[in-house]
């Protein structure tokens, strides 16, 4: 094993079709027109020196180093800024330039302190690694004089000093180490686009400068690592570097996190992870990170994680440590007791959104072959069911159309009900990208997003239209193009049934649906969703990226019809820079919908009432199969309620916090009789628990995980498992303890299986992920090299549908007792419920949940900034923090879910999506009021976790 | 705001500064922050306005209020990074007021040949204070400048907005004495 050598080019392919030749030292090289020197040099092999340039970011030309010679042109032009020219013949080392390299390295070295022992970068610094290239043997200028090196000279202070900055939880800033190249500040605009950095000041004086003059913490700085990765010096740092020293090897693997699916190398000494750097070569992410996948990894060996199985009779008890044994043991006799006592169908199981695509099937795979049963579903349960439901009726399939590339393509975005810079910040960042290259975007979500307005980025048209009224401005959009003539009758008489289109042209052209009569519901001006629709119909490449803030209400599946409808409507699908993109939550949430977690659907989204697809598992597996679909998870909840559904085994999720409705959740598992939770931490849910499994973190085991753009990537295990067993020997072993016998020695051999069984999944295996890096799925003989963009040739379901989007006004509405609308979502640095954010330093950046209120709603309240506030809905009531921000419009509040104490969930209704169940968590109607502290409920739930999470012989910690 | 190095930034515009209690220039931050967007929302249209805003700001209040780089980054949709990098480069743009005049001296090559280091020596004789420094009466502001474009005119000098050319010891000195009558 040894690190994963990625080369650096120094500066981005150029994407010209058109070839160049040229000779740099004698050999012949052909490179794309507008290829830089410095680039087509190293594709020849041969490594020009460089210190400012690096291939994430564009050409400078600022450090001096890369000069060439070049026949016919006067000096010593950088090799970096200059492109090749036909019959170019260039020199990368002659006697004059052997002498600036020198010279330069010399005047570098002069202002740098000589710790290269002691330095954290030793073994990992560009300019030792130059200063060894150039051969710099002496600084005749010495180390006297002015520096930035010293805190004193000779007994003076020196004003041009300065401390290292360790204001970041995760990396340091030491300004003495600076050679001044802007690679950070260049990554921080380019790469992020959060433009940060700056350089401050100008000559000798100039040093980088996190905004203006601030700490990092303190700055515009997102954390995402962009700028440690560019540092050529110790100048940026990982403190996990600084602490532990440079890593001795890597593996590429994948981020747990959300469904961009960054790949990352794990970068290891032995078996303790030094950091995660992002692959360059990684097709989602292309190089980037953000601040949880490069960083917030910490909660793998965090003291919270439970390493042994437990068990307790009744809830109120305090755990017992037990065998894994007696753990399998015991559940499989619970199981076959409940079922003998209640019935076939008395219990049922959740497959985790995070575990691995092998995993999650072989949940699926007890349930339906151990069980007997279809009681499986998933968190997509509360999150994007309704994608797999609407996209799945307009086109054919459940899935986004495009992959994250097609951003680069699209002239034209609508955001909708989403919030990439702080839910998706990595894909958030390739979309600023090419907004500041010119695209133009509607943003259309209650609250002003990041999105709408920040450096460099402003939305041509924000549509703040009121929480619940999705539908309405879809089809009002939908009004305006079919109204106005704007619609591409080429592609809908191609591509789509025009009878159907017919029919829907004249419901949407009806004059309730015009944004002059939505306007009452909507409160969005008219003329805005006019200029909106016009602008996406008329701007070329259009593309839809929708969030949560679609589906998680009671029409998230009519909304998602009206997006595939409006897609259809004005032609874009099927090519690149269009197309509709869930972005997805969970790492793996696409992958643990394909591999058949819902109760009705086996992998790759086939009916079980299908005879053939259940003869195909019946005939591997050899058992029959139900042929009914199963329980929904807030089925399960009222049937456990009702005391037909008794025993759950929930793998990964915590359905406490994450679901709707906390009390009903609460009371439904308590009335259950065996709740197995395998987690990595005593989640909420376990509170409720009879047995806990511990878990394995995505850096203890072999898997695959699916993102939202349907791309299939490999998980690679560097640890051994904490708790002994990766999940999926944990699901194996409970199986074989209910009889099954099942014999898997690797997940390879899991992926054989669904690969044998699932037609999208044909060709994929772990022999071809490793020869492709990844591949989307359908990966199979009509797409054997994977499927970037889907629906290019025709719809997959045929032609495509269009589909009566009418809207109804949820029954959760404002009235004189809960006048304000609330409204839930994320931010950046943490991760839904914070099982594993919370355990990391980014509490740093979010200690709490704060609820977000325009100053008028809060001066009306007498409620301050910062003030303890009560929020209260028909449901239940919470106590949190107040923020008052004009981010949310008058009516509409805001608040994050990411910590347990504030139970957001408590709140919510019980309201839930006609057709898939889920959740409608973007819309109750609440009541703000100044509070004292936390409420009766906040209080008696403390005192349960408290007493729940007791471990017999085990102190609970001091703090 | 806390400066990397420890120390407190000059941030406040309400602060003294050293000889600050006779300057002339005495304003409170709200009406820093309204006369700034108005001075912005004035020349934001035109093409590349930082440096016209930056002028005009430190033509309205003397110098450039650190309050302002975030309302400028604000109406002009950059980043706090961006102005703060933009105004440091400048040695134009000043973070704190300077005394009622400010006397710039050349110190290019032209005027150095031309003996301005002669010129400079005087003057700081004369004031009793060193470049960048203000007079403890607030009167007069030294500043060195590379260059005034006046090469041909060496040793150069400039009076706020006017130029000196050939300036020498007896001249120099007059203008100090002009400048704290």
């Amino acid at each position: 094993m040894s690190l994963v050598h990625e080369i650096d080019y120094g500066t981005p392919a150029s994407r010209s079709e058109k070839q160049v030749t040229l000779t740099i030292d004698g050999r012949a090289i052909t490179v794309p027109e507008g290829t830089s020197i410095m680039r087509a040099s190293m594709e020849a092999g041969i490594q020009v020196p460089k210190l400012c340039a690096t291939d994430m970011v564009d050409a400078f030309g600022s450090c001096r180093l890369c000069l060439v010679e070049i026949e016919g042109r006067n000096g010593t032009p950088a090799s970096c800024t200059t492109p090749v020219a036909p019959n170019m013949v260039v020199h990368t080392q002659t006697g004059r330039l052997k002498d600036i390299r020198k010279g330069v390295m010399e005047l570098y070295i002069s202002d740098h302190p000589l710790d290269c022992l002691t330095c954290a970068a030793n073994g990992d610094c560009e300019l030792q690694d130059m200063a060894g290239a150039v051969g710099l043997r002496d600084v005749r200028y010495g180390y006297e004089g002015d520096n930035h090196v010293r805190a004193r000279n000779s007994g003076e202070i020196n004003a041009k000093w300065m401390p290292k900055d360790e204001s970041n939880p995760y990396f340091t800033y030491d300004p003495s180490k600076c050679i001044v190249c802007s690679r950070c500040v260049r990554a921080c605009e380019e790469v992020q686009g959060t433009f940060a950095l700056t350089i401050e000041g100008r000559g000798f004086g100039s040093r980088v400068s996190p905004g203006a003059h601030e700490h990092f913490l303190d700055s515009e700085c997102v954390s995402c690592g962009a700028c440690v990765q560019a540092c050529p010096t110790a100048t940026l740092t990982e403190k996990s570097v600084i602490a532990i020293g440079q890593p001795e090897h890597s593996a590429v693997t994948t981020c747990a996190y959300c469904g961009v699916g960054c790949s990352f190398k794990a970068e290891m000494r032995g078996e303790e992870l030094v950091r995660m750097v992002p692959w360059k070569d990684g097709q989602a992410n292309r190089g980037h990170s953000c601040v949880k996948g490069r960083f917030a990894y910490g909660y793998a060996s965090h003291k919270d994680r439970i390493l042994n199985p437990m068990i307790r009779e009744k809830i109120s008890d305090p755990w017992r440590e037990v065998t894994w044994e007696e753990a399998f043991a015991h559940v499989a006799s619970e199981f076959r007791r409940i079922q003998y006592q209640y019935g076939r169908e008395s219990i049922g199981g959740i497959t985790s959104s995070r575990c691995t695509n092998e995993e999650t099937f072989l949940v699926q795979k007890l349930i339906r072959s151990g069980f007997g049963n279809n009681n499986v579903d998933t968190c997509a349960r509360v999150c994007h069911s309704p994608t797999g439901y609407g996209l799945g009726q307009a086109f054919g399939t459940s899935a986004g159309t495009q992959n994250f590339d097609s951003v680069e393509h699209t002239d034209v975005v609508i955001v909708i009900g989403a919030n990439p810079t702080d839910g998706h910040p990595v894909f958030g960042s390739r979309l600023k990208k090419r907004l500041r290259k010119g695209a133009k975007l509607i943003v259309i979500d209650p609250r002003r997003t990041d999105l709408v307005k920040s450096p460099h980025i402003e939305a041509a048209y924000h549509l703040p239209l009121l929480p619940g009224t999705n539908v309405a401005m879809m089809t009002a959009l939908a009004h305006v193009i079919v109204t106005e003539g704007l619609f591409d009758e080429k592609f809908i008489r191609e591509r789509c049934d025009w009878s159907e289109f017919e029919d829907w042209a004249a419901f949407v052209s009806e004059e309730a649906h015009s944004p002059e009569a939505v306007e009452k519901f909507t409160g969005v001006p008219a003329d805005l969703v006019r200029g909106a629709a016009r602008l996406f119909a008329t701007g070329g490449n259009g593309a839809i990226y929708y969030g949560l803030g679609v589906t998680e209400h009671s029409q998230g599946s009519t909304t998602v019809m009206a997006i595939a409808n409006l897609a259809m409507v004005t032609g874009n699908i099927g090519r690149p820079g269009v197309g509709v993109n869930p972005l997805r939550g969970q790492n793996n949430v696409q992958g643990s919908c394909d591999m058949g977690s819902f109760p009705h659907e086996l992998p790759g989204y086939r009916h079980v009432s299908d005879d053939a697809t259940r003869d195909t598992f019946e005939k591997l597996w050899g058992v029959t199969l139900s042929n009914e679909p199963g329980l929904r998870i807030p089925n399960m909840l009222d049937a456990a309620v009702e005391g037909t559904f008794r025993g759950i085994y929930i793998q990964g999720e915590d359905i406490l916090q994450s679901d709707p409705d906390t009390k009903h959740v609460s009371a439904g598992l308590a009335a259950m009789e065996c709740v197995v939770v395998h987690d990595l931490f005593l989640n909420e849910t376990a509170n409720y628990a009879h047995v806990f499994l511990p878990g394995s973190t995505f850096l203890e085991k072999d898997g695959t995980f699916t993102n939202a753009e349907r791309r299939i990537n490999r998980v690679r295990k560097v640890m051994s498992p904490k708790n002994g067993y990766a999940d999926w020997e944990v699901t194996q072993k409970l199986a074989q303890g209910m009889g099954l016998s099942w014999n898997y020695t690797h997940p390879s051999q899991i992926m054989d299986e669904i690969a044998a069984t699932t037609p999208s999944f044909a060709l994929v295996s772990y022999d071809y992920l490793e020869k492709m890096g990844s591949v989307q799925w359908p990966c199979n003989e009509a797409h054997p090299e994977g499927s970037p963009i889907m629906h290019v040739d025709g719809f997959v379901r045929g032609k495509g549908k269009f589909i009566r989007t009418e809207y109804v006004a949820t029954d959760e509405r404002t009235g004189p007792r809960f006048p304000l609308l609330l409204t839930t979502g994320r931010i950046l640095s943490q991760y839904n419920v914070g099982a594993q954010t919370r355990r990391t330093e980014n509490v740093a950046w979010h200690a709490e949940d704060r609820l977000e209120i325009h100053p008028h709603d809060a001066e009306q309240r007498g409620i301050r900034d910062g003030d303890w506030i009560k929020l209260a809905s028909r449901s239940g009531d919470t106590t949190l923090r107040s923020l008052i921000t004009d981010r949310v419009a008058p009516g509409v509040v805001y608040t994050t879910f990411h910590h347990p104490d504030t139970q957001a969930n408590v709140i919510t209704t019980d309201f839930s999506d006609w057709a898939t169940n889920c959740p409608e968590y973007k819309v109750t109607a609440v009541q703000v009021s100044p509070s004292n502290g936390p409420t009766g409920w906040q209080q008696d739930y403390d005192e349960l976790s408290r007493r729940s999470r007791r471990i017999a012989g085990k102190l609970e910690a001091a703090e | 705001m806390k400066m990397a190095n420890g120390g407190e930034a000059p941030s406040l515009p309400e602060k003294s500064w050293p000889g600050g209690d006779s300057m002339n220039i005495r304003v409170s931050a709200g009406d820093v922050a309204e006369r700034s967007i108005g001075i912005i929302r004035s020349l934001k249209h035109l093409e590349g306005p930082m440096l016209p805003i930056l002028h005009a700001i430190q033509a309205e209040f003397g110098y450039v209020p650190e309050d302002v780089k975030p309302i400028i980054a604000s109406e002009l949709n950059l980043s706090r990074a961006e102005v703060h990098g933009v105004v440091t480069f400048y040695h134009e743009f000043r973070d704190h007021p300077a005394g009622r005049h400010v006397l710039k001296l050349c110190g290019s090559e032209a005027c150095q040949s031309m003996g301005g280091d002669r010129v400079a020596d005087r003057v700081r004789e004369i004031l009793g204070i060193d470049f960048h420094q203000t007079t403890l009466d607030g009167a007069v502001t030294l500043e060195p400048v590379y260059c005034l474009g006046l090469c041909a005119c060496a040793p150069a000098a400039m009076l706020d907005d006017e130029v000196f050319g050939r300036v020498d010891e007896l001249c120099i000195s007059e203008i100090a004495a002009e400048v704290r009558r």
